[in-house]
């Protein structure tokens, strides 16, 4: 048990220093900052000095050692492009990121679990097979064209809903949120749907093939033969079952949604991390790019740590093989 | 007497194939046989696009900005020549897209085939060699899994993009990375795939058989196994050129894929979406709508191919 443990975090710690090697090696890649900094008539001791004062002369596993410890503590340094500190551009992109992120996956849940438990009790009505259809569609339309076709016919045509940007934001503290307001609030449906149509598809075919599964189960005959209700059977027995791996899915699916983002972002024009990430690869910001690179890769880590620690915490039959395995 | 061999060599290999069933299986189908048709059709736009598009969107001198912004035949004000209509430089949308989806296919494929061969050959020595060298290989592959796809490619290539100098993004140099950066984002079910066929195979008689006669490994892998796990990966190939065309499609939506200066499907809906709102939805949508279509056939093909050649089914 404890020796699983050590090796997942030791590996987790590993994925993150590759990881933060190449957001490293960006820097050295891009030019010599001494030459950005100084003007073109700094004698060769002029800028000898400002290159030990940065550290630039010590060898390169300090310079990366200095970076790691920088890293650690959120510090970037400053954005190329807007002059800013990094770890500021990011904390005020955080919470539209986060709070997209959120409403989708909430959206994909609550409209994707009752979509599945439908189409798998009532396998032939034709809103079953209508809705079966629909999710073939969510598969193979590429995130962007959705959201192109959304902001056609609500945006352009139809003039409901705003097309792009976040609405107006009340602040909390440093927490900027668009919840509060009436046109944060109609600002984050479209993208909010685009963001969640992808996970909803994902959830409702799974919650509809593990129901199918279960209903063929002994237990659930035998639930049907002590004469209990339909619903009872179909809620109280069979939909409890089907929702462990759900939910294991749905977290996993918490990274991809935030991964996703970018896209989705970058078609509303939403103010989020994704959007920064997006522009500063155009513009070669790679301070931007080194922090996003760590950001979006400690969340998948972390998930998939978390995740895997709580399978092997909640399935007693990962820790029995592992013992047969090693006898 | 030799001619009239190769003749009837020829028409039974044509009547073998007719009669197989596959092909059997194939003309039973309707939606993939409409889907095959819709795939022709498309491939021979794409491969023909100099001489079959009515205009060559390329070619500044036979632009005119007179017929800029110019709606799709059907609607009124529209120029004559145009088809599905012009863009805000007078270029055809029809010919644009003929154009673009020779791009995109060429990048779906070439990342695909770049895909294969990595997964291939690392999934032939994680299975045949094993021990550590295959622990490595596959411990990689599964921290890579539980990224998705689509991140790994962008990353790749904006990370390129960023190391690269910026005179090289509009030129072939940019393709080639981004076939690396899609290609390397894939690679993982390939190896995963030919891993567990290889440890199957490689216990078999004729394996054995090989090496006891002193072929070396790399022989064996090459000429041994190769041909017997093969099977499984086109299957998957066919289903990933429809990934991998969706991820360049994004790519270059996001700015980050093909150089303007060649647009692919992605690249004209990201120039058309600035025109979304002032009314010109063709720009955006019909390019849009070429991608989907190619990308559903190609994935009705494959579901179909995958279920045709599985013997569990039959």
């Amino acid at each position: 048990m404890l020796a699983f443990i050590i090796r997942r975090i030791l590996q987790s710690f590993a994925v993150m220093a590759v990881v933060a090697f190449i957001a490293f090696a960006l820097f050295n890649f891009t030019g010599d900052p001494v030459t950005f900094m100084v003007g073109q008539d700094a004698t060769q001791e002029e800028r000898a000095r400002l290159r030990s004062d940065l550290g630039l002369d010590l060898p390169f596993y300090v310079q990366f050692g200095r970076f790691v410890g920088r890293a650690i503590q959120g510090d970037f340094g400053l954005s190329l492009r807007q002059g800013r500190k990094v770890s500021t551009l990011l904390k005020e992109r955080l919470p539209a990121t986060l709070e997209l992120a959120f409403v989708a996956a909430v959206l994909a849940l609550v409209l994707g679990v009752p979509a599945g438990v439908y189409t798998a009790l009532r396998r032939d009505s034709w809103l079953s097979q209508l809705l079966l259809a629909i999710s073939l569609i969510g598969v193979s339309l590429p995130t962007f064209l959705i959201g192109i076709l959304l902001i056609l016919v609500f945006a352009v045509v139809l003039g409901w809903l705003p097309s792009f940007g976040r609405g107006d934001t009340v602040a909390l503290g440093w927490w900027t949120t668009g919840f509060l307001t009436k046109s944060g609030l109609k600002a984050l449906i479209l993208p909010a749907i685009t963001l969640s149509l992808f996970q909803m598809t994902l959830i409702m075919r799974l919650v509809r093939a593990e129901m199918l599964e279960v209903l063929r189960t002994d237990y659930i005959k035998f639930a049907r033969a002590r004469g209990l209700t339909d619903r009872t059977v179909h809620f109280g027995h069979a939909l409890k079952n089907t929702l462990v791996p759900v939910i294991t899915i749905t977290g996993l699916q918490l990274g991809a949604i935030i991964a996703f983002a970018i896209i989705t972002e970058t078609v509303f024009q939403w103010p989020g991390m994704g959007l920064l990430f997006i522009q500063a690869v155009s513009f070669a910001d790679v301070p931007v790019m080194a922090a996003y690179l760590c950001f979006i890769a400690l969340v998948f880590v972390l998930i998939n740590l978390i995740v895997d620690l709580l399978y092997y915490a909640v399935d007693p039959r990962l820790r029995i093989e592992r013992l047969a395995a090693a006898q | 007497m030799t001619m009239t061999a190769a003749a009837t060599g020829r028409v039974s290999r044509f009547a073998r194939w007719r009669d197989s069933d596959l092909a059997y299986n194939f003309r039973r189908s309707p939606v993939t046989v409409v889907s095959a048709a819709v795939l022709a059709i498309c491939l021979a736009g794409a491969i023909f696009a100099p001489w079959v598009a009515p205009h060559n969107p390329f070619d500044l001198a036979t632009l005119n900005l007179l017929d800029a912004l110019s709606p799709p035949q059907w609607m009124a004000g529209a120029r004559p020549g145009y088809l599905l209509g012009t863009d805000d430089q007078g270029r055809d949308v029809l010919s644009a897209i003929m154009f673009g989806a020779r791009i995109s296919l060429l990048v779906g494929l070439a990342s695909v085939i770049f895909a294969m061969v990595l997964g291939v050959s690392l999934g032939l020595i994680a299975g045949y060699v094993g021990g550590k060298l295959d622990a490595f290989i596959m411990r990689i592959a599964d921290v890579q899994l539980s990224f998705p796809a689509i991140l790994i490619a962008l990353l790749i290539d904006g990370v390129a993009r960023a190391v690269l100098p910026r005179e090289t993004h509009g030129g072939p140099l940019a393709l080639f990375v981004l076939i690396f950066a899609i290609g390397i984002s894939n690679w993982v079910q390939y190896a995963r795939t030919v891993r567990g066929s290889t440890l199957v195979e490689k216990n078999k008689e004729y394996i054995q058989a090989a090496r006891v006669i002193g072929i070396r490994p790399l022989g064996i892998m090459r000429h041994h196994l190769l041909p017997n796990v093969l099977g499984p990966v086109l299957v998957l190939a066919t289903i990933n050129i429809a990934t991998a065309i969706i991820t360049e499609a994004t790519l270059s939506f996001l700015g980050v894929g093909v150089p303007p200066t060649q647009p692919s499907l992605g690249t004209l809906i990201r120039i058309g979406n600035d025109f979304l709102f002032s009314g010109e939805w063709w720009i955006t949508i019909f390019p849009g709508a070429a991608l989907v279509i190619m990308v559903l056939a190609i994935n009705l093909l494959g579901d179909w191919l995958r279920d045709a050649l599985n013997p569990r089914l039959q």
